[in-house]
């Protein structure tokens, strides 16, 4: 038959809705009223004839259901049955905000998270083609990833023969001329090619040309995006401005798109070319580069890795002095851009869909207990001429509508928690993961809850329409409850129970190892005492401290101004402060060694002489350095321990002599050892250092540090206003106590977003999975009343009962809790990147857990056990 | 009164028949149906009126609202020229299947 016919016939039935009913009625009853009459001709007394006339007629809603279903497009009847979900979630308002809110919070927390994961791991960079786009790197005896000179650049660029392209960057810190005064800026240098090689284009004006790094060219400058919103309030003639950096004119030529980021080069507002004639760039030992490089199509990764590797081998044979023990190091631009983040985010995304596994599991089983006091209900629908298609679609909408409820809630939730990382994780350490900006609802997250709300309604509509079967309406009307499917179902509860408490262990384990490792880390050894430690970084350019005698003079001059300010205790310089990032270092050999070609990079850094006492690092051995230790005396030294156990095994390295690689004539004494300073991050092994005099080795970038009586964020304002009292030149930045150097370091961040994130997820996790126990303990005692009361006529006592049900939980949590335990090891041993100072298998971290949620477990059953055992044995049997 | 079932699929045969004459409203059909094979043939209320909408679905039917005899209102239906078309489709087809039956009968009674 002629569908689209049919359907438009379906379609005005449907418009003129309330005539179809009117009419159907009006058919009916005149049929009955017919029917009526005929009995009455036959001689029945009007009354009976009027019964006798429904009775033969039969069910009339029961007809009219069979035709509105053949007028059906389906769309109506869903209507009415999401009306009646609301409805009934109404009037059930407890179960229905417990369901929606414990749903929203699996649901809000996994599109939260996977938002997070969606912008660090599955969106791409904004580059042309990234997955071909590799960074590298040379290795020296320190590690792996460490700068390339300008000349091997050259060499590499110009010998391989598996990259289509190969730029270089820098970041680099320069002095913006501002109306105000100096301002400390950060900004790359790049090869000229560096934008077109990534697939950039300019939204305004250009990038750099080729030959624009050479001598004779003109200086020019790209700014990023959000440079040219704040300083240039995005005005189209910012092109051939002219911008001051490090006391050089530069052309303004471009500004880069939006949604350009490089992260390992960020936060950097202004762009200009790496310049050949550079002093640093024609050394080949002066290392301050890193390569990114273009595959060529059809290249693969170990290839290209192999191919520079020989070229640096090449290298290091080739420029012995320069070159040597340094290879090639090579990761894809991904790894390098989200590598730290991605075991955290996977750890989250875990939880998370562990977290939104537990509420899935729970309120299937409130859907099922109240699928269970709904037989009744549902028996008397069916009676009442619903069909069982019918009722089982009215549990579908039911299942449907909490979800969708659900959805919304969470998303909103998810919505408002991924506005939060652009306040919550410090500025400059978003700036390294600027992925992470302009996070937000996208057609990827959608898609993403669209699969949960699939999964979860498809769950919570086959949860109660499984339980009813046709068989049970009759049973469901005499209000019996002992079915065997009651017993099966019991038993279901009882598994899910036993799940959720294994994750809910799982998440508790992961996020105590996680919390002490964060402990672990904010307490480790440092080597210093950061309380009361204020600290400044300073940079002194230009032609006023071109000499060492000037920055030396600076050096006394901040001593002697700021040891004036009331509260300070001691102040001292350093080239670099400690908790940096474990870089700037030199090649050092010892006096009197023979040389085997080994490669001594030692970290290196120049102390004002009173440095180790202001931060009260512990001398081991020999002295101090003295105040008048200048370039009149002879050169000294005071190296750490670790490279005292490294390089003087069983000897006495004081009154050893070191020089670095390139001033044989110039031999340092060591006159002293001191305990490891973190010179890195928390969680790194501390490497071998040497500290050299400040007034020996001045360096025109520095840190004061300034020990304080008092609090040390009251001493930083005064510090900055000291320092350009002095000079108004001189550009300030950072300033900071050492506690919070700490506290906001990327790896204390890391550490801390990862326990606090778990931690929430597993407090959740232990709400949830306790509610779960209370719910499925509840149910098997309410099943069990009628058991109970027989139990208790056949002369059981309340306390056994009541231990008879304390003990079926009891069973419960221990299998929860061994399986959560075993599984919660493993887990743990798959995060162990994220552990610090704590193995997977704590002992006290599992003896914690076990005994908290076993408490908890225990709370929640007493209360069911105690209901068994107030039941009345009459009451409980009279029930039938 | 020997009531029996009707054989399934043959409602809609049985009232598209007694349409073929003239219009008739629910308890009519009914009655004539019932009437005709001498009370042998019932048809419940309960499925008239749902196959009713579905012959009008289909538009082997159309209805139309008429007074009867004594005077009251009642929903008429007509037979169409698709229905027309239908039914003479259905009774061919059931006649053919009756007469296989039979065969089939007849062939066991020989047998036995």
């Amino acid at each position: 038959m002629n569908v689209p016919r049919r359907l438009l016939k379906k379609l005005a039935t449907l418009m003129g809705r309330t005539q179809f009913d009117g009419e159907l009625d009006e058919e009916m009853a005149f049929h009955q009223g017919q029917i009526e009459e005929e009995l009455r001709e036959r001689g029945m007394n009007a009354q009976e004839a009027h019964y006798a006339a429904i009775r033969q007629f039969g069910n009339t809603t029961r007809m009219k259901e069979r035709s509105h279903e053949l007028m059906d497009l389906g769309m109506e009847t869903v209507v009415q049955d999401v009306r009646f979900a609301l409805r009934q979630m109404k009037r059930n308002s407890g179960f229905a905000v417990t369901a929606v809110l414990v749903l929203a919070l699996g649901i809000g927390a996994s599109a939260a998270i996977f938002g997070f994961v969606d912008a660090a791991l599955i969106r791409p960079l904004p580059y042309t083609q990234p997955n071909r786009l590799v960074v590298l790197y040379e290795t020296t005896t320190m590690g792996k990833r460490y700068h390339l000179s300008y000349l091997d650049y050259l060499d590499w660029k110009r010998e391989n023969t598996v990259f289509q392209s190969l730029d270089v960057y820098a970041p680099y810190g320069f002095t913006l001329k501002t109306p105000e005064g100096l301002e400390a800026v950060s900004g790359t240098r790049v090869s000229t090619d560096f934008f077109r090689d990534l697939g950039v284009v300019p939204v305004l004006g250009r990038d750099f040309r080729p030959g624009e790094d050479q001598t004779s060219a003109a200086r020019v400058a790209v700014l990023s995006y959000s440079t040219w919103q704040t300083r240039y309030g995005r005005r189209k003639d910012v092109l051939g401005q002219t911008v001051v950096l490090d006391g050089s004119p530069n052309e303004i030529i471009g500004v880069l798109p939006k949604s350009f980021h490089f992260a390992p080069a960020a936060p950097s507002e202004f762009w200009t070319t790496e310049r050949a004639s550079n002093e640093c760039e024609q050394l080949r030992d002066c290392h301050n580069l890193i390569g990114v490089a273009r595959l060529k199509p059809g290249v693969s990764l170990q290839a290209a890795f192999a191919d520079i590797r020989t070229i640096a081998a090449r290298l290091a044979r080739q420029y012995p002095t320069d070159d040597l023990n340094r290879g090639a190091y090579m990761m894809t631009l991904t790894d390098v851009v989200v590598g730290n983040t991605r075991p955290i985010l996977l750890a989250l995304l875990s939880g998370a869909a562990l977290l939104l596994l537990i509420a899935t599991v729970n309120v299937a089983s409130l859907l099922l207990v109240r699928s269970e006091s709904r037989r009744r209900e549902t028996a008397v629908r069916g009676a009442l001429g619903a069909s069982p298609a019918r009722l089982v679609r009215q549990f579908v909408a039911e299942g449907l509508t909490l979800v969708a409820l659900s959805s919304v809630l969470g998303v909103a939730g998810a919505w408002g928690v991924m506005q939060l990382p652009v306040r919550l994780i410090p500025k400059d350490l978003l700036a390294r993961m600027p992925y992470l900006q302009g996070l937000g609802l996208n057609l990827h997250i959608v898609v993403f809850v669209g699969g949960i709300l699939l999964g979860t309604g498809t769950i919570f509509s086959l949860t109660p329409a499984l339980r009813l079967s046709p068989g049970d309406l009759r049973e469901g009307l005499t209000g019996g409850s002992r079915s065997f499917a009651g017993v099966a179902w019991r038993r279901l509860g009882r598994n899910l129970v036993v799940v959720e408490l294994t994750v809910a262990v799982v998440l508790l384990v992961s996020a105590g190892l996680l919390g002490k490792s964060f402990y672990q880390l904010l307490h480790s050894e440092i080597g210093l005492q950061p309380d009361r430690l204020a600290t400044l970084q300073v940079s002194a350019q230009g032609a006023a401290y071109a000499k060492d005698a000037q920055v030396i003079a600076l050096e006394r001059e901040i001593q002697q101004r700021i040891s004036e300010l009331p509260g300070v205790r001691s102040v001292a310089l350093t080239s670099t402060l400690p908790l940096g990032d474990g870089d700037n270092a030199e090649n050092y050999w010892i006096v009197g060694r023979p040389y085997h070609g080994e490669q001594n990079e030692i970290l290196d850094r120049e102390v004002s002489y009173d440095y180790f006492s202001t931060v009260e690092a512990q001398l081991l051995r020999g002295r101090y350095f003295r105040e008048d230790e200048d370039e009149s005396k002879p050169l000294v030294a005071i190296i750490n321990e670790r490279m005292a156990q490294r390089y003087f095994p069983g000897e006495d390295p004081l009154g050893q002599q070191i020089y670095e690689q390139g001033d044989e004539k110039q031999h340092i004494e060591i006159v002293g050892v001191v305990n490891d300073i973190q010179e890195g991050q928390l969680n790194a092994a501390p490497g071998p250092a040497v500290y050299l005099p400040f007034r020996q080795n001045p360096s025109k970038d520095f840190a004061v540090v300034v020990r304080t009586r008092q609090d040390a964020d009251a001493m930083l304002p005064m510090m900055t206003a000291t320092v350009h009292r002095i000079d108004p030149g001189l550009a300030t930045y950072d300033p900071s106590t050492m506690r919070e150097r700490i506290h906001d370091s990327p790896a204390a961040y890391l550490h801390r977003s990862a326990a606090y994130l778990v931690g929430g997820f597993a407090a959740l996790a232990l709400v949830l999975g306790v509610v779960g126990l209370y719910g499925v303990i509840s149910y098997t005692v309410s099943q069990r009343t009628r058991e109970i009361g027989v139990r208790m006529a056949l002369g059981a006592e309340r306390g056994s009962v009541q231990w008879m049900v304390l003990r079926e939980a009891a069973r419960l949590t221990a299998l929860g809790l061994t399986a959560g335990v075993v599984c919660a090891v493993g887990a743990a041993a798959l995060m162990r990147s994220l552990l610090f100072g704590v193995e997977p298998w704590d002992f006290w971290t599992l003896a914690g857990v076990s005994a908290v949620l076993g408490s908890f477990a225990l709370l929640a059953s007493f209360l069911p056990a105690r209901r068994a055992a107030r039941v009345d044995p009459m009451d409980a049997l009279r029930v039938e | 009164m020997g009531k029996a079932e009707l054989i399934p699929g043959t409602l809609d045969m049985l009232i598209l028949t007694t349409l073929k004459r003239t219009p008739l409203h629910g308890y009519a059909i009914a009655q004539s149906i019932r009437r005709i094979s001498d009370d042998v043939l019932t048809v419940e209320e309960g499925s008239l009126y749902p196959a009713l909408q579905r012959l009008l679905l289909r538009g082997w039917v159309k209805a139309e609202w008429r007074k009867t005899e004594t005077n009251r209102r009642a929903r008429f239906y007509r037979l169409t020229a698709a229905g027309r078309k239908q039914l003479g489709l259905e009774v061919s087809q059931f006649r053919q299947m009756m007469a296989a039956i039979g065969r089939v009968l007849e062939d066991a009674g020989e047998m036995g």
